[in-house]
């Protein structure tokens, strides 16, 4: 067990002071990735998404708030391939512009979740004098209530945001920025607990007695040791961000109801789950097969980043 | 005691009371037909509607307190705790209308058996008017000086001006009359403390509460006291409240475990697909909701600071009367309704669409959309498209901010009328807001509907009873929500005319029916013609019931459940 | 580790006060209005009395203090005159709702029942599903088990309860009439049909709301077995010739644990907390329900309430789970 050290999963460390192997690490890396089907299979699913929400508008070029009265309520047809809305909206394009702010809202707030999370976890566990205060600062944040505290947001930064960044990008900040602080709590109380138990391992006691620094002891000794966690916590995180984004909008603290999202047309579209359920079926299944993707590749990279398993 | 109260109660009932026209085919003994079912979305939290003005509070509390007078399903007063309605004819009312004289029904009883008297009908007035109570019907009993009680059957109410209108006190369901023995210690501040009182009210009504569980369920069982023998026919009646309207919808329509839903506010094709079930009918009339949009008069810049929406400073393009026009020249009402309520709903162009006796016709060219004729008036003032499609005059754009309340359906009507004034080189941004936000009065938010602090808005406004003086009194200057006034006041858009301030003026001194409605209808007209709002749809309201309740009859005047005494179970 | 529990108990009362001063601060800037929802018929200068007679007129520090007195000494003396008969309270005003005008807490004890009946039940139901998933789908990796319960919680966990919910309602009320769409608060138990009937009117929001559960902690157990089961440890456990039912309940599951039981603590408050979207598609009416109606309501005597029983229960659990770490894995200390 003491001999065991991580790949380095952080770039930017001194190259010097690393022992070289002939290969390059990532390429362990990717063969191992490969070898998992799932997680290829997810990956290209999730580039095949994010290539279809980007370079979508320009094949399919439809407007997404566009509105053809005639054409409301219909079914699936050569005009609009996956119908149209009860205002005649073509659902086509509305997946596509839903995707791109839905995959990007999920993206950023679940990177920034993360990000908060896995910082202060690492830090309440590693160093026992700040342990006590930034584990009473979540139990804090835990506590607030939610829809008040994003009403006091909106109330004081939505208009500012606004007139800095305009209409929909300032809301695009408020609104990662609100999931990022709001849902990074469960992931700091579960590496922070991870971290408590490693810390008294005897790799890391090995680690602390040659003098590794601390800086140097969490990025390579205690980080990789509880990056299967935090891909869990990724994975949900991005489920949960697509989801509270519509929730969200819905209570009127999002995007403006012209600008569709994925979580937006499930709330929609599943009023007429017993009339148009086709309508229900592409929102629903762009978000869980793109949490899915994201999942699989979460296995696969961790498998691929575990030297125990690489090894093999 | 209590006996020969009951006894003296059923005998003075079935001598005075004539049995009713539908009543006759569905007679029976009391509570016969077991228990009905109602769901209410919106949970009641309170039984006592003097302390809560919600509608959901006002209509669970019509099953057990009642007032002297409410009104039909046709609008129409009819006596309900008092012997008829006193009018100047009759000589109920005097002629300046300072005074109006009540007399209760003879034998009136409490659901405890104790007689209800005139003492019990001041008591209500003190009750709402006593110092620090909030009492959320004040405006009910505005202008009330004083109320006699020359004997325990005779209620004199006395105004400090002449009413034209006295029918506000003890009227309706806003208005009805508590017992004083139960109440006598709740005055004032002590209100909330009696929290029984207020969750179990002793009435006068059909039913008496068993239990209430604030915002879940209340259950009722027939008042054994009650005036009219054989009614109701049901013995208990549960009252559940939550959820949303598709579910309360379902539960009555499809699957069958409730027997009336109130308020369905539903896409019309969700709400026909349910109906179709078969389990249970739709029942839709109108009242005095009107879904309409706000113009703001004055210019909300930010850089204004504390200025901002005041009358100081007027909007850059919305004070041009062609703008206004041509903004709803391009909406098509009638779309607009089909699709957001189905017949549920009807376009109109006035901001008073009913009673019928005070609906104007003069401003019906507006239901036809004029898309090009819109592009033609804004030509003609000046207003020429940009290189992006947006008309601009001396550097200002025509471009709006457009805010209303979460709603699915008023969202469906931004993103419409949105795409015709795209059309017509005006460039909307959307907004909307959450109702508790929008609708509240709190100084400190910049999204209420007062200080709209948006270009144009949109939510739905109506008027209690039958006669809109009041209503129209909403445009007047002084009306119009400013820091002075902590942005209270009912002129959203700020809109300030002497000479529509002295016709509001003048309906305050006017009394006929005939003089209010052609002074009322000048007052719509002169607003509709100006454009200082753009109604949209006349709305109704949606209730269901299951094929197996009888004894529906939807009123949007008063209470829903006015009738319950009345209702039955169909066999079958 | 007992001085530590105490410790941290008494550091909790200061952190709770804290807590409690954030929250009322958060609940008094956010906008809102307690008459928000009454009709736009009543006039602004009522409203405006109503508002009055709640006491919102009192300065902020003034209705913190207030609340602060009733939540820590009259309900609890109400509670012991309850228990033991006694009057000791009378005369204090207790904490009133403003959408009731009642005491705040009678209305969270009657909510209780529906609550643990349905969002508890679920919780246990979810956390005793999650567990065996997740460790036969980390000791089976890669099994067709494995890929299936991993679809399957995906799915779960990335679909909404807002459709799901529906879409259950549809399935066994509309469709096939089995199940009731509205769960009856009333209902009592008394024999056998009524504990059926109970049974049927919780089968459905405990079956989503259970999803939920299970796809997220069998998610994380299911990961950290598969950390442990690597390790060196484990192998030198079976080379000493233990049975794989030892080496993977006994050694890897006690080491696994610390992730699960963090999750597993965060979520207990939460049971509390309710279920808000689940209890109003169901028309459970539960805490969840009382709290977003109470919050749509601006009704703040009883959010702020809500919202600190809540952090109670946070901050408790948390201490309870920092606790268990210590008994997990006891080279974690905490002096």
């Amino acid at each position: 067990m003491t001999d065991q050290t991580a790949p380095d999963p952080a770039p930017g460390l001194d190259p010097a002071e690393e022992y070289r192997p002939p290969r390059n690490q990532w390429l362990d890396v990717w063969d191992q990735f490969k070898t998992h089907k799932g997680a290829l299979i997810g990956l290209g699913f999730f580039v095949f998404i994010i290539l279809g929400v980007t370079l979508g508008p320009f094949l399919w070029t439809i407007d997404a708030t566009y509105i053809d009265i005639r054409a409301r309520n219909q079914g699936p047809s050569l005009a609009h391939p996956f119908g149209t809305d009860q205002l005649g909206r073509d659902t086509l394009a509305r997946m596509i512009a839903g995707g791109q702010t839905s995959i990007a809202v999920g993206l950023t707030a679940m990177a920034l979740a993360l990000f908060l999370g896995t910082l202060i976890g690492v830090v309440a566990g590693f160093s026992k004098k700040l342990d006590g205060p930034l584990m009473r600062f979540t139990d804090l944040f835990l506590a607030l209530p939610l829809l008040p505290l994003l009403l006091v947001i909106i109330m004081l930064f939505r208009d500012r945001l606004r007139a800095a960044f305009g209409p929909e990008e300032g809301i695009f900040i408020l609104i990662v920025v609100v999931i990022g602080i709001t849902s990074w709590m469960n992931t700091a109380r579960i590496v922070r607990g991870d971290v408590l138990a490693l810390k008294e391992r005897e790799f890391v006691l090995a680690a602390r007695s040659i003098g590794t620094p601390a800086r140097r002891m969490v990025t390579r000794h205690i980080l990789p040791n509880v990056l299967s966690p935090i891909m869990v916590s990724a994975t949900l995180g991005i489920a949960n961000a697509i989801i509270t984004e519509s929730a969200l909008s819905f209570l009127g603290l999002g995007f403006p109801s012209d600008f569709p999202t994925w979580g937006r047309l499930l709330f929609d579209a599943t009023d007429w789950l017993q009339q148009y359920p086709e309508r229900v079926l592409w929102p629903g299944l762009a978000i869980s097969l793109t949490v899915l993707s994201v999942n699989y590749i979460g296995d696969g990279l961790r498998d691929a980043l575990d030297p125990r398993i690489r090894g093999r | 005691m209590n006996l020969k109260h009951t006894l003296l109660g059923a005998a003075a009932a079935m001598a005075l009371v004539p049995v009713t026209a539908h009543g006759a085919a569905h007679e029976g003994p009391r509570g016969r037909d077991g228990d009905v079912k109602i769901i209410y979305w919106q949970a009641p939290s309170i039984m006592n509607p003097y302390l809560s003005g919600g509608t959901k509070e006002l209509e669970a509390a019509s099953l057990v307190i009642e007032p002297l007078a409410r009104y039909n399903e046709k609008g129409d007063l009819v006596p309900w705790l008092a012997e008829s309605v006193p009018t100047v004819e009759n000589g109920g009312v005097n002629a300046d209308g300072t005074q109006i004289t009540w007399v209760l029904k003879e034998g009136l009883v409490w659901s405890d058996g104790t007689p209800v008297t005139s003492e019990d009908v001041k008591f209500s007035w003190e009750y709402c008017t006593a110092e620090g109570g909030g009492c959320a019907q004040a405006e009910k009993y505005l202008d009330v000086t004083a109320v006699d009680t020359p004997d325990a059957r005779t209620v004199v109410v006395n105004f400090g001006v002449g009413k034209p209108f006295p029918y506000g006190p003890f009227v309706g369901a806003q208005a009805p009359i508590i017992q004083k023995a139960q109440f006598a210690d709740c005055l004032g501040p002590k209100a909330p403390e009696c929290t029984d009182a207020n969750f179990s009210p002793i009435g006068t009504g059909p039913f008496t509460v068993t239990e209430f569980r604030p915002n879940d369920v209340i259950t009722l069982a027939a008042n054994e006291n009650y005036r009219d023998e054989g009614k109701p026919a049901f013995a208990t009646v549960t009252f559940k409240g939550g959820g949303d309207a598709t579910a309360a919808g379902r539960s009555v329509l499809e699957t069958g475990e409730f027997d009336y839903a109130w308020n369905l506010q539903l896409a019309p094709d969700v709400i026909g697909a349910m109906e179709a079930a078969g389990k249970g009918k739709v029942v839709a009339d109108f009242g005095t909701s009107v879904e309409r949009i706000m113009i703001n008069f004055t210019d909300v810049n930010p850089d204004l600071g504390d200025e901002r929406g005041t009358a100081a400073h007027p909007h850059p393009f919305l004070t041009d009367i062609a703008v206004r026009r041509a903004l709803s020249m391009a909406i098509d009402r009638a779309l607009l309704t089909e699709i957001g309520y189905g017949p549920a709903g009807t376009p109109t162009c006035n901001v008073l669409p009913a009673p019928a006796a005070y609906a104007s016709t003069a401003n019906d060219g507006c239901l036809v959309q004029d898309i090009a004729g819109a592009n033609a008036l804004l030509d003609e003032a000046g207003w020429m498209p940009g290189a992006d499609g947006v008309r601009a005059k001396d550097g200002v754009r025509l471009s709006v901010l457009y805010q209303t309340s979460t709603n699915a359906v008023r969202q469906d009507y931004q993103a419409l009328i949105k795409q015709w004034w795209s059309e017509i080189g005006v460039e909307t941004e959307l907004r909307n807001i959450n109702a508790s936000v929008f609708f509240g009065s709190d100084p400190g938010s910049p999204d209420t509907f007062q200080k709209f602090f948006a270009d144009v808005e949109m939510y739905t406004n109506n008027f209690d009873g039958t006669d809109p003086e009041a209503y129209m009194a909403n445009w007047t200057c002084d009306q119009a929500p400013r820091p002075e006034t902590q942005w209270q006041g009912n002129n959203m858009p700020r809109y300030c005319d002497a000479a529509y301030d002295a016709l509001s003026a003048q309906m305050a001194t006017t009394s006929g029916i005939d003089a209010r409605a052609a002074l009322a209808k000048q007052m719509n007209d002169m607003l509709m013609q100006n454009y200082v709002m753009l109604p949209l749809t006349h709305r109704g309201r949606v209730a269901a019931h299951s094929n197996t309740l009888g004894g529906v009859i939807m009123n949007v005047w008063d209470s829903e459940l006015w009738n319950i005494a009345d209702w039955y179970r169909i066999d079958g | 580790m007992l001085t530590y529990a105490i410790r941290r108990l008494i550091i909790a009362i200061p952190t709770l006060l804290f807590i409690g001063l954030c929250i009322f601060l958060l609940l008094d800037l956010a906008p809102g209005d307690p008459t928000a929802q009454l009709p736009l018929t009543i006039p602004p200068e009522v409203k405006e009395q109503i508002r009055e007679a709640l006491g919102l007129g009192q300065p902020v520090h003034i209705r913190f203090w207030k609340w602060l007195v009733q939540f820590i000494w009259v309900e609890p003396l109400n509670l012991f005159d309850f228990l033991f008969g006694t009057t000791f309270a009378d005369g204090w005003p207790r904490i009133i709702s403003w959408q009731s005008r009642s005491p705040v807490m009678d209305i969270v004890v009657q909510r209780i029942p529906q609550t643990l009946w349905v969002v508890g039940m679920s919780y246990v139901v979810g956390v005793l599903i999650a567990l065996p998933i997740g460790i036969i789908s980390a000791y089976r990796q890669y099994s067709v088990f494995d890929q299936v319960g991993t679809f399957v919680s995906m799915i779960g966990y990335s679909v909404p309860p807002f459709f799901t919910g529906v879409l259950v309602i549809v399935i066994f009320s509309v469709q096939l009439g089995w199940l009731p769409s509205i769960y009856d608060t009333t209902h009592r138990v008394v024999d056998w049909e009524t504990f059926v009937f109970q049974l049927k009117q919780m089968v459905m929001p405990v079956m989503v709301l259970a999803l939920q559960t299970t796809a997220q902690i069998s998610r994380f157990m299911r990961a950290s077995m598969l950390d442990n089961l690597n390790q060196d440890y484990v192998r030198t456990a079976r080379a000493k010739g233990m049975t794989e039912q030892v080496v993977v309940m006994t050694h890897v599951l006690r080491n696994s644990m610390i992730p699960v039981v963090t999750v597993i603590a965060l979520g207990v408050p939460a049971v509390f907390g309710g279920a808000i979207i689940t209890e109003q598609i169901f028309k459970v009416n539960g805490i969840g329900q009382l709290l977003i109606t109470a919050i749509q309501a601006n009704d703040l005597p009883m959010v702020q309430t809500l919202t600190f029983i809540f952090a109670i229960l946070i901050v408790l659990f948390n201490l309870i789970a920092d606790v268990l770490y210590g008994i997990l894995d006891p080279r974690i200390r905490y002096d």
